[in-house]
Parts: structure tokens; sequence; C-alpha cells
């Protein structure tokens, strides 16, 4: 037994169980990983350079940058996207006035599912949750005045992330952008849709193909964009623990690899240009753990499966969002204390980039306000407090070193739960996912109807008079001029060319790599839904079992 | 009808947002309350919940939006309900709504909305109080 087991094991007989101020209870992470009173050395196990070590050196726990933000600051980046295209663009111009370094966009359910604004499937959803885009002449007026090869973009999108993403490449080449100098992010990440969030269009298989057409795609012409950002954020707002959230995107992002590997393509080619996407929620220091163990875990998978060449192959990179489920709906002006504990997980955690929330969002879309304060939050984490000053500044905490470690040991237990039920895509079929984010999400509700969760405004210190607060509306107008605009882009086009363009893909849908045929598609003006359906004649659609 | 003849309730998710953790969370929570609950699943039209709600003789509609869309859904459903003669059914709902259309929601025959952070008892008991059975 270690000197500091024993020195540890006599403390806690003579102080702490003799404290006349016994401790109240037994305390929990929030994924349920109990907690000691105290950590010393004995708890961190294993050599320190095989499992901490440097910063930019493998297994990266430190971070994937030798200096991180001493270098350059992780990359603020605001979600936004409302209405149509013209208020999106707007907003964007806003936001970069005010020290926005890269743009994010939301876009519509419509259009997150591949239906155009003039259908009828439509009604009632156009530019609500976010930006309706349907026709190349929608990108082209959200990017107007924006300089694409100056800029990174993000773009949420999954279902038709490939489309989307034609027409961000159509709309730079118009504007004179070369598609090689482009740099950004389409979301792509179809396997958590099945898991969570539920934008999914076609089934898994197809839909599988097409994220890994987009991978050999981007190789070839667009080096500089991430083709996927493989996240955790919507399984765990979607009721899953950080443990879970962790394990499962890991999971996925080895299956894309493998994928891909499979398809034939030299893993260095594609894998420096995965990216990530996490949530950061209350639990300050499981977040950083969680942040910490997902680059140790990648790092190490990658070497041992895929045994790729080039360092950058290994490196997890992520943007982080604060976390929206969080947020309260009672005493609204709470969730800029809460985004900033989030925020500053984030950032300790080492991330590339941020999105902070805003705090209206348990009522509506952010209004100009509130996204105003959301960036502030950002900016005095970055100038203001210092944590930025030394890399992984809470490294080497007994207690973050021996969470890092738990949240490595019970991921890995998921992973040999998943591969016994044959991967990730059995697991979907089986109901797996769905079932442990729908049991999680349950028994957080029962702990905080029982109180036994506290959440200041909800469930302790209520007051009973809310404050008002503003909120951001979309005006019905929106919607009629968004479908007017897409009528009219439809009767404006040599319908020969939409049609033979369209026929190219089906036949070739199975085939080949699909990128050039949607972006002839594109260029002969088909619309987003013209295109998606096209592919659902040859794939069907998916319907997901149903599981409370 | 026996006296005993449990409450039914129709959760139902109109319209394209997939976020459906709290329509979950409160159809597993209103079963254990010991209620009769079906479960649409996401993507419904307005015209299948009615449709649902009318063939399965529930008493209770319950609607979840989350994607600000709330305004044309819930109407399309209450005005459905009135044209099929099921205009008894109790529509309750909620999502992310704001409190000016709530109150909207309200006035056209919404019974309640429930937003974020609401206690599921809350909900339990109201539905009790205004499900009466003779």
């Amino acid at each position: 037994m270690s000197i500091y087991k024993k020195k540890y094991e006599r403390w806690y007989k003579e102080k702490v169980l003799k404290n006349p101020i016994p401790e109240k209870s037994e305390f929990y992470t929030s994924s349920g990983i109990k907690v000691k009173t105290v950590y010393v050395p004995s708890d961190v196990k294993g050599k320190y350079f095989d499992k901490i070590g440097f910063p930019g050196e493998y297994p990266f726990t430190r971070g994937i940058h030798p200096t991180m933000y001493r270098s350059r600051l992780w990359t603020i980046r605001e979600f936004s996207g409302l209405g149509d295209a013209f208020m999106t663009n707007k907003r964007l111009k806003y936001l970069i006035e005010h020290g926005e370094t890269g743009l994010s966009i939301a876009f519509d359910y419509p259009t997150l599912l591949g239906i155009d604004s003039d259908d009828p499937l439509a009604r009632g959803e156009v530019g609500k949750a976010g930006v309706a885009i349907s026709t190349l002449e929608d990108m082209k007026t959200m990017l107007d005045g924006i300089n694409l090869a100056d800029i990174s973009t993000s773009m949420t999108i999954n279902g038709p992330a490939a489309i989307i993403w034609g027409f961000y490449i159509v709309t730079a080449e118009i504007n004179g952008v070369s598609p090689s100098s482009l740099r950004g992010t389409i979301q792509n990440d179809i396997l958590k849709e099945y898991m969570a969030q539920k934008s999914f269009i076609f089934p898994p298989e197809p839909s599988l193909k097409l994220v890994i057409d987009t991978f050999e795609y981007g190789s070839k012409y667009l080096p500089q964009w991430n083709p996927i950002s493989i996240s955790g954020y919507h399984i765990r707002e979607a009721g899953a623990t950080a443990v879970q959230e962790l394990a499962f995107t890991l999971a996925n992002g080895l299956t894309y690899v493998e994928e891909a590997v499979k398809r034939g393509l030299d893993v260095d080619d594609f894998a420096p240009r995965l990216s990530f996407f996490f949530d950061s929620s209350m639990d300050f220091f499981e977040e950083i753990a969680k942040f910490r163990a997902a680059r140790r875990i990648w790092s190490k998978e990658m070497k041992r499966r895929f045994k790729p060449k080039k360092e950058r192959s290994l490196w997890l990179r992520f943007h982080t969002q604060t976390s929206g489920v969080s947020l309260t709906a009672q005493q609204p002006e709470n969730n800029i204390i809460r985004t900033t504990i989030e925020a500053l997980a984030a950032v300790l955690g080492g991330t590339q980039s941020l999105h902070t929330n805003s705090y209206d969002e348990a009522y509506g879309l952010p209004t100009e306000k509130a996204a105003m304060i959301a960036l502030r939050t950002q900016e005095i984490i970055a100038y203001e407090s210092n944590v930025i000053n030394a890399v992984d500044p809470l490294g080497g905490s007994y207690y973050l070193e021996w969470l890092t470690d738990q949240m490595e040991e019970k991921v890995y237990e998921y992973f040999d739960k998943i591969e016994s039920m044959g991967g990730v895509l059995e697991s979907i079929k089986k109901g797996f996912f769905q079932k442990e984010i729908a049991e999680s999400a349950y028994r957080l509700q029962k702990e905080i109807e029982e109180g036994k969760r506290v959440l200041v405004g909800v469930n302790k210190y209520v007051i009973k008079e809310e404050p008002e607060i503003k909120v951001l509306k979309i005006p019905e107008y929106v919607e009629t001029r968004q479908i007017r605009r897409v009528k009219e882009y439809k009767k404006n086009r040599d319908m020969s060319k939409v049609e033979s363009s369209l026929n190219k893909l089906r036949a070739k849908a199975n085939e080949e790599n699909l990128m050039p045929y949607i972006i002839d598609a594109i260029k002969n003006k088909a619309t987003l839904g013209e295109i998606v359906n096209a592919l659902k004649e040859v794939w069907g659609e998916y319907v997901e079992p149903i599981i409370i | 009808m026996s006296p005993e003849k449990r409450i039914k309730i129709l959760i139902a998710k109109p319209g394209l947002d997939g976020h459906d953790r709290g329509a979950k969370v409160l159809a597993r929570s209103l079963m254990e309350a010991g209620f009769d609950v079906i479960y649409t699943g996401i993507r419904q039209t307005p015209e299948k919940i009615v449709k649902a709600a009318i063939q399965e003789d529930v008493d209770v509609v319950g609607l979840s939006v989350l994607s600000g869309a709330h305004m044309y859904h819930f109407k399309e459903v209450i005005k459905l309900l009135k044209k099929y003669g099921a205009s008894d059914k109790l529509v309750i709902g909620g999502g992310i709504i704001p409190e000016k259309d709530k109150k909207k929601l309200e006035k056209i025959g919404v019974a309640a909305v429930f937003g974020p952070g609401t206690n599921i008892k809350k909900i339990v008991e109201f539905i009790k109080n205004k499900v009466k059975r003779n």
C-alpha cells in the first residue's frame, strides 16, 4: 500500500469520521460517479508521461496544441439563423461587427429535413428555428457581402448536409472564391440523428454512404474544410449523461473512420479534418474531465485501430456549446451565470471554438441584446480572467486526473457493450442508444421533481412573480415572402436541365460519389427539396421505432 | 362506461422538430401517474393527430412543439377537432412558447400551456381536475 493511501486512511478515520459536522450525504457527479472527500496522488493511476504528458503530444490529454490559447484564442462562434436569408444576413453581419470570428448557421426545420419552403409540409415552420434555405439564391442572399475567403463557416445541417454544402461551394465560386480556400464545417453527423435530435431523412446505410462521399470530396477539393462535426451535443441535450455523451460520440466517430477506410480512403487524407462537438453543462469538473478524456481516448483508439502516419490524424479538435437544457424559463437572467460556468469549463477543457447560449432561449430565439451578452461572456473569459495564461491549468489536480480516468473507464465499458451488439448501426436498429438516453432523461426529471437535484428558481428559491422578458418573434410575413421567392426561382429555369441532372443523380445514387452530381443539379437550379426527393425515390425514408 | 375507466391521453408531436425529450418524459410520467397514454412519435401532421385522438377516443390531447411553430400547429389541431365534432377533448401544450403566445393559445381553446421547468405533478393535477368522469 502506498504511503498516500495509508495516510489517507488514517486521516479519513481520525478526521472525517469523527468530524463534529458530518458530511451531508454521498456525493455524485451528474453522470452518477461517486466522489470521495478529497483526492491524493495515489488516486491517479499510471505514469505521468503515458497518460498526461505535454500539450501538443500524444495522448493529447492536455490539449492538441503545445501553446493553446497563448498562441491563438478559441474561435468565438455564435450559432445564429432566423427567418429568411435577408434576416440572417443582417444578424451575421451584426455578429461579425461585434467581434465574432467564425459564422455558425442554424437552419429551420424544413431545411433540416430537406423540404422546400413552399412544400405544404413546411407550413408554419419556415424561418422559425433558423434560416430557410431552399435554393442557391437563398444561400447567395444569406452570404451577401461576407468574404468567404476570410471567414470560416459552420453549418448545422445533417440529413441534407451534402446539398447545403453544395449551395455554399457554388456560392463561393460565383463570388470568385475557390473551393480549396474555403474554411468551415458541416455537421453532417447522421448517426447521432438516429439517437437524438432526429433530423434524419434516409435510412442509416445510404445516409452513411453520403457522409463518406463528403469525406472523399472534401479531401480532394476542400482540404481546409471539416466535412463532419461528430456531435455529442444533441445526445446530451436529449437526456444522456456526460459519460453517455462521450461514449456514443466517440463510437460514432470510430464508425465513420471504419466506413471511410472500407471505401479505400487513406486515413491520413481525411482524419485530420474530422471535428467534434460537445456539450458543456453544469457539472464543472466532470465536463473538464470529459474533454480531456475525449482527446486521450480518441488518439489512443485512432492509433491502435487505424495506424495513421500523420500526428494530426490523432487530434480530437472540438467545438463546444453550453447546455441549452440547463437554462431555465424561471428567472431567466440566472442563465447568464450558468452559461458563464459552462463556458469556463469548455475553455479549461481546451475547446477549439465555443458557442455561449443566450439567457432567453427557454422562450425563443435570442434577441440582439441577449446574443450580445452571450458574446461578451466569452470575451470576458478570454481577456479578463487570465485563465488562458497556462495550458491545461487544472491538469495535475488529483481530483481532475482521477475523474478523467473514470470517464475513460466508463467509456470503454460502453464500447464493449456496443461492440457486443454488433456495432453502432446494429445498436441503433435495436434502439439501444434511444433507450439509454430516454432512461437517463426520465431519471433526471425524477430527481428534479423529488428535489434531489436542485435547480435554482425551479425547485428551490422560487419566486411567484416572474418578470416579463422580451422575446424575438419571427413575423408571419417571412414565411409568405420566402414561399414567393422559392416559387419564383422555380419558374425561372430550364426544367429539362433540372430533370436531366436529377436523373443522373438517381442513376448514380448507389454507385458513385454524389457530390459532383449534387453540384451539377444545383448549378442547373434544382432546389434542396427536389434533390432530396430524387434521393428518397432511390433510398426510401427512415421511420424510427417509437421508444419511450 | 364504468367510473373506474382511466383517463386516456394522447401525447403528440406536431410538425417537424425532433426534440422529443419532453414529450417522452411526460408520456412516461403520466403512465406512472395512472393514466392511459399513447405517444405518437415525431413529425405528425395536425390531421393525423386529430384522427388518432378520435380513433383512440382519448380525453386529453397533449401537444409538444419546440420549433417555434406552435401557433400554426396548435391552431390547426383545435380547428380540426372542431371540424370533426371532437371539441370536448382537453387540449394542453408544452414547449418553447413565449408568454404572449401562451395567452393567445389559451384564448383559442388550449386549456393550458406548460413551459420548461413545470413540475409534472402540476400537469397531473390539472388533468384530473379538468377531466371529471360521471
